[in-house]
């Protein structure tokens, strides 16, 4: 960070959704977050709302990404890595001492940047989830690839070829099997990060939709950089910069009526 | 747009005039083509000498079985030598030699600058001649001939046999035959072959079953005295029993030699007379004969015929007369059991231990240091291993075996010595560096985005790296395996120390139980040629089969790497595409 950086100030969150109201099936309170001495995220504080789509959008560089690969506690991974403050996922603080991060992570699902199938058959790969909890059920195997694949809307595409592999399918339909390996153990909450931006405009537009298609049945949370996406799908969104969430509040409010100066500015596109 | 833009301010401006093109030469050194044409030399070169070994080490192995022709040469002393032409050779006759030379001769060989021509010649009959091969110079030769009845005969002892058959005896009865063609010498020849395989088989197998239950019965004795003491009722019981059932096992023992006894008086009676070039007579048992055959009058298919069957000799049977005749089968049985077990040790070892390095591991200096470590392993000499694996391996762990599960063989050594198990082991340490490294080459290969996808769906760190990260790490691995297959199976050094014998009277499988035996020493490939090629009576005779042995060494190694690589291509189609 350089010295125009480290001079700026920041407003404290502006709200336009009550904090710790009924319906929040997450609860992110001061969380800080330290790689090595860097600290990425600065005290953010916000509810994610059940069954709505939280869009967090930003410019590069914001902490938007790590505060979500945070709520699966996929940042565990990286070494030197510090976080204080509290995480709840209904009710309990993920971050709390001796919390099973396995089973925190089978209520999740994440859909990655890229997609990532494994080198399997599309089968094995939407039932991964249940493969390691070691169900060997045929029906409820075959039950759920079904379930998840129409989920993702990807079964008639595939469901005379679920044997073959699924490195031979398009970029699209992989990301969209991503989604039904993510949805098939059944999460609490999605989590989705940029998951069009290795996608052309079609896929694009596909993956859209089904976002807006689950957005009842799921808790979703997506990372995007682009705003026209966020307005879309999103029915709340988060506006961060430089680690620091600025803005929280409705989609239609942050895009049409933003408070803050760097929100108009970002949504606006005047930077970023 | 912008390219549109571009095309109408692209319109030539003629009021600038235009100026001459300059040309800024480029340097011969610069375009770098000398160092193409060195690089490439540099690899025609390697292929060359690669190639060139090749064809050189095929080419000898497979023309050593070849029928040749024997030529008999009279020399200016009247002597005459029948053999086959190994080779021929310029050398420089000394002058003492030379002085004694007609003025003619004496004069042809200045004039070719002193150099005069030799050939060897195998004269074979060692019995007689106490040599195998003979110098003849080319200048001496009085007459050259190829007589069509002289007869190569292989021998189970004193090696070939180059003469003329005289007669046959059988069953005491001479027989006025020269033709080894006639029906009544074949059929003799093969009695007698026949005979002695039974005996063979008499003395190893039904011999050596009745051995077997003596020195069980022995051991017995040994177990329960040292078990239950000297006083105890087992140790009682089991002298009883020896003392039972010696007697019965000494008749068996008895009548089985007798039976042999029989047979080998039979065999002495069927004998056949040779008469060599100069006319000296020797009787030789036809038991002893391996194969005989003319070799100045044969057709194409019998040459054919005596080319495979030497070959199937070499394959399937067991060395004789210090391992320059007869077959390599045991070592080849014994290169490649040792290669296989191993490859049994060396990958799963290797695997775990990279995959503790690589994946749970807290990477800092200790790691580290531990991975500089085991690459430095790899450099070390594969003799020090050796020493390693006598000293550990045989004499302690070994040894520590022999103390605590075979005490009542002591003092002779079960698994206290060289043997199949330790070799392997030996082995596998030596090449466990190049799997762990393969393999943790293979396992940071394996995409980020894989291993955060299966954790993401909530799988432990242990199931990522079951069901993800080593199936496709597969082909790395099985790489790091081929790489130290290949280093294993080439080396000897090691290998003299910790159980390779020169012949190994046992297969490590047979038929007493527990039929495979880890303990037992073996014969190896890569020994065998050091053995015939250099440390043989007659080194001259064991060359050829120095080629013909590093050829099925080489082709061994061969086989074994292609199927290894066969199944690694096979896996690594699996993970086709998968790039973005």
């Amino acid at each position: 960070m350089n010295m125009d950086v480290q001079n700026l100030t920041f407003d404290d969150t502006i709200y336009h959704i009550k904090k710790g109201g009924e319906g929040a099936v997450m609860e992110i309170n001061d969380l800080n977050l330290w790689y090595g001495t860097a600290q990425a995220l600065y005290k953010v504080t916000m509810p994610i709302e059940k069954g709505m789509v939280t869009a967090l959008i930003g410019p590069s560089g914001c902490g938007k990404s790590t505060l979500l690969r945070c709520i699966n506690r996929m940042n565990d991974l990286v070494d030197g890595l510090k976080i204080n403050g509290e995480m709840k996922l209904a009710g309990e603080n993920i971050y709390a001492r001796g919390a099973d991060v396995i089973a925190l992570r089978k209520r999740m699902g994440m859909v990655f940047q890229k997609p990532n199938p494994f080198p399997m058959s599309i089968f094995e790969n939407v039932i991964y989830p249940l493969r390691v909890d070691g169900v060997t059920d045929k029906t409820i195997l075959e039950e759920t690839v079904e379930r998840a694949l129409r989920g993702s809307a990807l079964w008639n595409e595939v469901k005379d070829r679920l044997q073959e592999s699924a490195l031979g399918m398009s970029g699209g339909q992989q990301q969209r099997l991503c989604i039904a390996r993510a949805i098939a153990g059944d999460p609490e909450v999605l989590l989705m990060d940029e998951p069009c931006s290795a996608l052309d405009p079609i896929a694009t537009a596909k993956i859209e939709d089904l976002i807006n298609e689950l957005a009842g049945q799921y808790t979703i949370a997506i990372v995007t950089h682009n705003m026209q996406q966020a307005a879309r799908v999103s029915d709340n969104t988060a506006f961060m910069y430089l680690g620091r969430l600025i803005e929280y509040g409705d989609t239609e409010t942050m895009f049409q009526n933003p408070k803050s100066p760097r929100t108009q500015d970002y949504v606006t596109g005047r930077f970023g | 747009m912008s390219a549109h833009v571009n095309m109408q301010t692209a319109t030539p401006d003629k009021s600038i005039p235009l100026s001459q093109p300059t040309t800024r030469a480029t340097d011969i050194r610069a375009r770098g083509e000398p160092f193409t044409w060195a690089l490439g030399g540099a690899l025609a070169l390697g292929c060359a000498m690669i190639i060139g070994f090749l064809v050189m080490v095929f080419w000898n192995g497979l023309v050593t079985f070849v029928p040749k022709p024997v030529i008999a040469v009279t020399t200016t002393d009247n002597q005459v030598t029948a053999g086959e032409p190994t080779r021929t050779e310029l050398y420089k006759p000394q002058s003492a030699d030379l002085a004694a030379l007609s003025p003619q001769i004496q004069k042809s060989i200045s004039d070719s600058d002193g150099f005069a021509s030799r050939t060897m010649f195998r004269v074979g009959n060692y019995d007689l001649y106490n040599e195998d091969f003979r110098w003849v110079s080319e200048f001496q030769v009085t007459k050259t001939e190829a007589p069509k009845d002289i007869l190569f005969a292989e021998r189970e002892e004193w090696g070939p046999l180059i003469a003329t058959l005289k007669n046959i005896t059988v069953d005491g009865q001479t027989i006025e035959t020269a033709d080894i063609h006639d029906p009544r010498f074949a059929a003799a020849h093969q009695t007698s072959r026949d005979r002695r395989k039974r005996i063979r088989e008499i003395e190893k197998d039904d011999i050596g079953k009745i051995n077997f239950q003596l020195d069980e019965l022995r051991i017995d004795v040994r177990k329960a005295e040292l078990r239950s003491g000297r006083d105890s009722t087992d140790h009682a019981v089991a002298q009883t029993t020896l003392k039972e059932k010696t007697p019965q096992l000494e008749a068996q023992y008895k009548a089985l030699a007798e039976e042999a006894g029989k047979l080998r008086e039979l065999n002495s009676r069927n004998s056949a007379m040779f008469v060599d070039i100069t006319g000296r007579e020797k009787s030789v048992a036809l038991d002893l004969i391996v194969r005989v055959y003319k070799p100045n009058d044969m057709s194409f298919f019998e040459s054919v015929g005596v080319y495979f069957s030497r070959w199937w000799e070499f394959v399937s049977s067991e060395p004789r007369e210090a391992n320059t005749e007869g077959g390599i089968l045991p070592a080849i049985f014994g290169t490649a059991a040792m290669t296989l077990m191993m490859v049994i040790a060396v990958a799963p070892f290797g695997v775990i231990t990279a995959l503790y390095l690589r994946e749970y591991a807290k990477q800092g200096k200790l790691v580290a240091f531990v991975r500089i470590s085991v690459n430095n392993l790899a450099g070390v000499p594969s003799i020090v291993y050796g020493v390693f694996g006598l000293g550990f391996f045989a004499y302690v762990l070994g040894g520590s075996i022999d103390q605590l599960f075979y005490p009542e063989r002591l003092p002779n050594p079960t698994f206290g010595t060289g043997g199949l198990l330790w070799a392997s082991l030996t082995l596998a340490l030596l090449t466990v560096p190049v799997v762990i490294v393969a393999t943790e080459e293979a396992l940071s290969a394996v995409p980020r985005s894989m291993r955060e996808g299966s954790l993401a769906c909530g799988a432990s760190k242990w199931q990522t790296i079951k069901y993800i990260v080593l199936p496709r790490a597969l082909p790395g691995i099985m790489t790091g395996v081929i790489l130290a297959m290949a280093r294993g199976a080439g080396e000897v050094a090691p290998l003299m120390l910790v159980g390779v014998v020169k012949l190994a009277p046992e297969l490590p499988v047979d038929g007493f139980f527990p039929f495979v035996h880890l303990e037992r020493s073996f014969m190896h490939l890569g020994f065998h040629i050091f053995d015939v090629g250099f440390q043989s009576r007659n080194s001259e005779a064991g060359k050829p089969m120095v080629f013909v042995t590093t050829m099925l060494l080489i082709g061994l190694i061969f086989a074994m790497n292609v199927t290894a690589i066969t199944v690694r291509n096979r896996l690594k189609r699996k993970f086709k595409g998968s790039q973005f």
